[in-house]
């Protein structure tokens, strides 16, 4: 593992001058880089430039050889075996709980932190179990307009079921920003809340501690996706005063296949299970059956072993670097980017969400003259560019802002200035291509 | 780039700067068929008016990237006022072209070199359509390099699929 050694290095000379001044000691992402197998890869005959970690993050080798080394040595299915590996796999996974709830925040990690496959698994759970047993017909849940998919679409599943939930939404400005002039009105008579930390499409972060202590007063319990912001900030679930939030694992560098449910454990001590089936019972019989507590009332089946060892690796790899410092670096970086792409395309380039600032995060949408974010995308491939073209699951939000798509640049804590400069070479490119 | 140059020809970027066949017709009498590629949020409205037998009348709307609009609008003008059983061969002999079959998988089974066979050989992929025609398909033979960027054979297909779809509708509510 070198993120030790890199993260450690400081002082390097010719950074920007565009970092706050008492901002954490910078990063220095060449050495960083070296920890990404995937980065030493040629696309298209470029060095790859990796601009797509708001869809899905590189693994660093930690969280490679973390995974490969369980599996060569230890690995035994968890919760049932009594033979040495069987509880050496146990006591891994368990650890893996405890260092994910540490992560946010939890202070009772071992019965709040729910593993599931991801964060559209997690935020699913909420609305299938904590939905379906305290909603009715009628029932307000207030969401907003910047919401992914996945904090949209299972209310409406739920809603269907259930007759019809008066579903309303918290408008966005035009700069991105949630308005939340009327958030009194529209939270009253509200049984739940699910509010996006930071936004996958405007990198806007939003005021959830503000909406989370109206949604309370109000007698709303606050379902937040913590997809984006998780990966990219400190967070604290305390500070953020939730009842719940959903993560995953391959947006922080852990593997697919693995995602986060954090409950309050009272709320999930209340809850009926999620999928049935081994591990989430304490009794079955021809007639009935008793679950288990939580947080494996809500793990049926052989849970994603190697994979919760995985994330664990990477919460270490994350943790070493240093969270603060991550996002000082992707805030000056989006800083950067903000004025490079102005500085060089003009009015040519259109871009989504906030100024660079404290509210906003390292995820860059951008519109380049009337070329669809389609072509644009194909034409940065061929500059090695990966970049993320589509309406990124948020419809909702894709017509608020009046387009069909955009080109989704986003930043990690290995990317820089030069990653930029490609970007924006490629743009050119496809400006002389669709002229 | 000369993959780039081959998927963006300057024939598709003709038809995409100047779609032919835009609009909608009036439904009824014509028919009226929306696809939509979930991946991207492409969206294309195909309507077409089926008289005597033929396609007489299309148009094409909605929006998207330049490879589905310019496809959409190169198939616009080789089928309007074409026999339904050409437009259907037509039809046949594009997705044919589409056909991802050959141009992804290589001899190592994965085609990335993971050394990953999995057991599926080229024998198991879905039955090869009919030979392609490049000859018969004349302007829409310059699609063909998009084969070689297999996800947006969706986009290049999407309003084919579309009027796939609108000429089953006509010839079962005729039935």
């Amino acid at each position: 593992m070198t993120a030790d050694s890199s993260a450690g290095t400081t002082g390097t000379t010719g950074t920007t001058g565009t970092a706050p001044a008492p901002a954490p000691a910078p990063l220095n992402t060449e050495a960083l880089r070296k920890d990404f197998p995937l980065l030493a890869r040629n696309v298209n005959g470029r060095p790859i430039v990796y601009l797509d970690s708001a869809s899905s993050a590189l693994q660093p080798h930690a969280v490679i050889n973390a995974m490969t080394r369980y599996y060569e040595t230890t690995h035994a299915n968890v919760h049932r075996g009594v033979y040495a590996t069987a509880e050496e796999s146990t006591a891994l996974y368990e650890r893996a709980r405890l260092v994910a709830g540490r992560f946010i925040g939890a202070r009772d990690a071992a019965r709040e932190v729910v593993f599931t496959k991801n964060t559209t698994e997690s935020l699913n759970l909420v609305a299938h179990s904590w939905g379906r047993a305290n909603l009715r017909a009628g029932d307000a849940v207030l969401l907003t307009e910047m919401e992914h998919h996945a904090n949209i679409v299972p209310w409406m599943i739920l809603s269907e079921e259930l007759g019809g939930l008066d579903l309303r939404y918290i408008p966005i400005d035009d700069d991105g920003r949630l308005v939340l002039d009327d958030l009194d009105r529209l939270v009253d008579g509200v049984k739940v809340v699910g509010v996006s930390c930071m936004s996958n499409v405007l990198g806007t972060i939003n005021p959830v501690r503000v909406i989370a202590d109206s949604a309370h007063a109000a007698g709303a319990l606050v379902v937040a996706d913590g997809a984006q912001l998780v990966p990219h900030a400190p967070v604290s679930v305390e500070e953020l005063g939730v009842d719940f939030i959903a993560f995953s694992g391959h947006k922080m560098m852990g593997p697919t296949g693995i995602g986060v449910l954090w409950g309050l454990a009272s709320l999930l001590e209340e809850m009926a299970p999620f999928l049935g089936g081994g591990g989430m019972i304490l009794d079955v019989k021809l007639d009935s059956f008793r679950p288990a507590p939580p947080p494996a009332r809500f793990e049926a089946g052989t849970p994603p072993i190697a994979e919760a060892i995985g994330l664990m690796a990477a919460i270490g790899y994350l943790g070493e670097v240093g969270m603060d410092r991550i996002r000082a670096h992707e805030l000056a970086l989006t800083e950067h980017a903000l004025a490079r792409l102005d500085e060089k395309l003009g009015p040519d380039v259109r871009i989504f969400g906030p100024p660079a600032g404290v509210d906003r995060g390292g995820v860059i949408s951008l519109a380049y003259r009337d070329v669809h974010a389609h072509d644009l995308a194909q034409v940065l491939d061929q500059f090695g560019v990966c970049v993320r073209p589509g309406h990124h699951c948020a419809k909702p939000l894709m017509r608020r802002l009046g387009v069909q798509a955009t080109a989704r640049a986003s930043l990690s804590l290995f990317s820089d200035e030069h990653d930029i400069e490609v970007l924006i070479e490629g743009l050119v490119e496809a400006g002389r291509l669709f002229g | 780039m000369a993959d780039l140059e081959e998927l963006y020809r300057e024939i598709i970027l003709d038809h995409y700067r100047s779609p032919r066949n835009r609009g909608e017709l009036e439904s009824p009498p014509a028919h009226r068929v929306e696809g939509f590629n979930p991946l991207c949020g492409d969206e294309v409205v195909v309507s077409l008016l089926v008289e005597d037998g033929k396609l007489a009348d299309l148009k094409i709307g909605g929006s998207g990237c330049s490879i589905s609009q310019s496809s959409a609008s190169l198939m616009s003008a080789a089928v309007k006022g074409k026999e339904l059983a050409e437009v259907r061969r037509l039809i046949g002999t594009f997705k044919g072209m589409m056909s991802i079959h050959e141009a992804t998988l290589g001899p190592d089974g994965d085609g990335l070199g993971l050394g990953l066979g999995g057991g599926l050989d080229d024998e198991d992929e879905a039955a090869d359509p009919e030979p392609v025609n490049l000859e018969a398909l004349g302007e829409l033979a310059a699609l063909q390099g998009v084969v070689k960027f297999p996800v947006r054979i969706k986009c290049a297909t999407l309003s084919w699929n579309a009027l796939a779809q609108g000429l089953d509708e006509v010839a079962a509510e005729a039935s």
